[in-house]
């Protein structure tokens, strides 16, 4: 965990405060919307369908048990008891009222959170890899380096005005949990031959109306170099970014349209007037900010205690063991997926009573940490492998240990129009019945690894261009129909999927995705090769004639 | 932004004009009596542009009161005022998904 400093807490209150005093203009007729407006979004609060939405950030996917606490606490409070985690390491309510927003937001800030720069043409909440410190052959926690970005970034008055919203991800595995290829910049932690820690910087990926994988724009930065490097990235953009059109203000536009190398040079001649100046990373600052983040004291633990041997015998844990447990940088622990994918429910949503017996958990399990990953699952990153029997028995207790991580009920989908203003097309109730549809596990397992992704409308907030299987919902003479890709993906091998054909209705899109699978399960080489590959080796026509066949 | 009285209106038959309650959310519709109400069945059905354009008017006056006002299309069956569309089913009928189940 990061324990903030006084700066910080000084910094979130006074936003409350300042917050609070707008609301009241607001209400009370001083402040017209059209003004308030974007005082709201810089604080996380938008419009939705039904109500206002509030947005709060968990910098880099990590809480702590309080903060989870306090999450559970706003839920139940404030809204209807529950919250949504989503794509980017956040949570949203989807209730909030107006007048009660500065309350929950000073309850927040009791623990150190808040919503400032979820929304805005602003450095978005940096994210990392959710096993981030955790992950067996990681170069070093990400985390540090998201959290030097994260004060860099936070309220930075050159870039709180950008062409476009702008959000940054880090990873320092070989498996990119992140999606920094899918990032208006995408960090990948390396050390170069001196044994240097640095990041190899990716550029104008992002998905959206018009989708982009992220491209090398330097190989290697040393890590002192890091914010001056991105700075020249920020100037150039803030400089030639587009204004005048929304759909074309986003980075990966500047650097389609200006092309790679013209646009690294660009960025190359800026950095190299600033690099020696003061965004120069000192060690000790670095140093300072390490030591800022605490890790459990691991005990020497064995990799394959009794109580392991005792309760694999049970087949619906040994199940859960093989799905939702990872291995840990250090022996006798386990990193622990708690899938947020129940049957027939909503992807990513969390009861209150759910969050508050996860942080117990964490507390008593975990080292009092919990992560969020983009998946829109959590995780316990500190679990020691003699406790995991008992874990998984309260883990399943609470509806939170179902064994489909990665398969294909662990089904990423944004609010879609049962919430969302800017929906064309519902998400949820697809997810739901996908799930209906593969709900036996022996048959999930069976197919293997496979992503659904559904976004209600071209906004992409569900990732559905990088879906192993990606959905995308669009109006048509007033009903929903779907588009269907195939062959996505959002690792370190990350690509766009592609559409198999023409959009299908609401009511056609489960049995187009069981033709999807039967077709995969068909050509498949092998058990073992997975649907992206299948799809890889044999590109999209079969699957194509098989959903079109008939329809 | 453009203002909703600045883009042009076209309307194909019954609407409404509908918003958020300002201090909670809570979706609204305009009613005849220059007042809102949270029930469809109060709002004032809208039969041609100018209609329209008038009763949007004067729903976007109400700056305190309501947020993001607009038309939204309706049907009117047997004198039932019915949404004309998913988007304003869903404004009017909440959600269509199960949620997980969270203690009264």
């Amino acid at each position: 965990m990061y324990a903030y400093d006084e700066i910080d807490r000084t910094l979130v209150n006074e936003r409350v405060s300042e917050f609070r005093d707008q609301v009241q203009r607001r209400l009370s007729g001083e402040l017209t919307e059209d003004e308030f407006k974007s005082l709201r979004l810089m604080n996380g609060v938008y419009l939705q369908l039904h109500a206002y939405m509030l947005r709060v950030a968990i910098p880099y996917g990590t809480l702590s048990s309080p903060q989870l606490r306090k999450l559970a606490h706003v839920a139940r409070r404030y809204d209807r008891g529950y919250g949504h985690f989503t794509t980017r390491q956040n949570i949203q309510y989807n209730w909030i009222k107006l007048s009660e927003l500065p309350d929950a937001l000073e309850d927040l800030a009791a623990v150190g959170i808040h919503g400032m720069q979820t929304s805005g043409n602003c450095i978005r909440n940096i994210t990392t890899d959710q096993w981030a410190g955790v992950a067996p052959g990681e170069i070093e926690d990400p985390r540090i380096w998201a959290e030097i970005l994260r004060q860099y970034s936070t309220l930075h008055p050159e870039f709180s005005f950008l062409p476009r919203k702008f959000k940054i991800a880090i990873t320092a595995s070989d498996h990119d949990r992140a999606a920094i290829k899918i990032h208006d910049i995408g960090l990948r932690i390396r050390k170069n031959e001196q044994g240097e820690t640095g990041f190899e910087v990716l550029v104008g990926g992002g998905l959206g109306r018009t989708p982009f994988i992220g491209k090398t724009i330097k190989q290697f930065v040393v890590h002192r170099d890091i914010l001056s490097y991105v700075e020249a990235i920020l100037r150039v953009y803030n400089q030639y970014g587009r204004r005048d059109n929304i759909y074309k203000a986003r980075i990966k536009i500047l650097v389609h349209e200006l092309g790679i190398e013209k646009f690294a040079q660009e960025v190359e001649d800026e950095w190299l007037q600033m690099r020696d100046g003061v965004l120069a990373l000192d060690d000790a600052v670095v140093e300072d900010i390490r030591s800022r983040f605490s890790y459990p004291a691991y005990q020497k633990l064995s990799d394959n205690p009794d109580e392991m041997k005792a309760a694999s015998a049970d087949p619906r844990f040994a199940m859960w063991l093989g799905n939702s447990v990872a291995p840990h940088r250090v022996t006798g622990y386990s990193i622990v997926t708690l899938s947020l994918k129940p049957v027939g429910m909503p992807p990513g949503d969390a009861t209150a009573e759910q969050m508050d017996a996860i942080a117990d958990l964490a507390d008593k399990y975990s080292s009092g940490e919990i992560r969020v990953g983009h998946e829109q699952n959590l995780a316990l990153p500190n679990v020691a492998k003699r406790d995991l029997p008992a874990l998984w028995r309260a883990l399943d207790k609470i509806g939170v240990a179902t064994p489909n991580v990665n398969l294909i009920t662990d089904i990423i989908a944004c609010p879609g129009l049962d919430y969302c203003s800017l929906a064309n097309a519902r998400s949820i109730p697809i997810a739901q019945e996908l799930t209906k549809r593969f709900a036996d596990p022996d048959l999930a397992n069976m197919i293997g690894k496979l992503h659904i992704n559904i976004s209600g409308c071209i906004n992409a907030c569900g990732h559905h261009h990088v879906g192993h299987i990606g959905i995308l919902g669009v109006e048509k003479n007033n009903e929903e129909f779907y588009q269907i890709t195939i062959g996505g993906r959002a690792d370190e091998q990350a690509e766009m999927g592609t559409l198999i054909g023409p959009a299908v209705p609401y009511a056609d899109v489960a049995d187009v995705v069981e033709d999807i699978v039967e077709a995969y399960l068909a050509l498949r080489a092998r058990p073992d090769e997975t649907f992206v590959e299948t799809v890889k080796r044999l590109g999209v026509t079969p699957f194509k004639e098989r959903v079109y066949a008939t329809r | 932004m453009t203002s909703p009285l600045q883009q042009k209106i076209k309307i194909t038959g019954a609407s409404i004009v509908t918003a958020n309650r300002t201090g909670d959310g809570v979706v609204i519709y305009r009613t005849a009596d220059k007042s809102w109400s949270s029930r469809i069945a109060d709002a004032s059905v809208v039969h041609n542009a100018d209609e329209a354009r008038a009763l949007l008017s004067e729903a976007v006056a109400d700056d305190v009161g309501a947020i993001g006002a607009y038309i939204a299309p309706v049907e009117v069956i047997e004198g039932k005022i019915e949404p004309g569309n998913l988007r304003e089913h869903i404004r009017s009928e909440g959600l269509t998904i199960e949620l997980l189940p969270v203690p009264a």
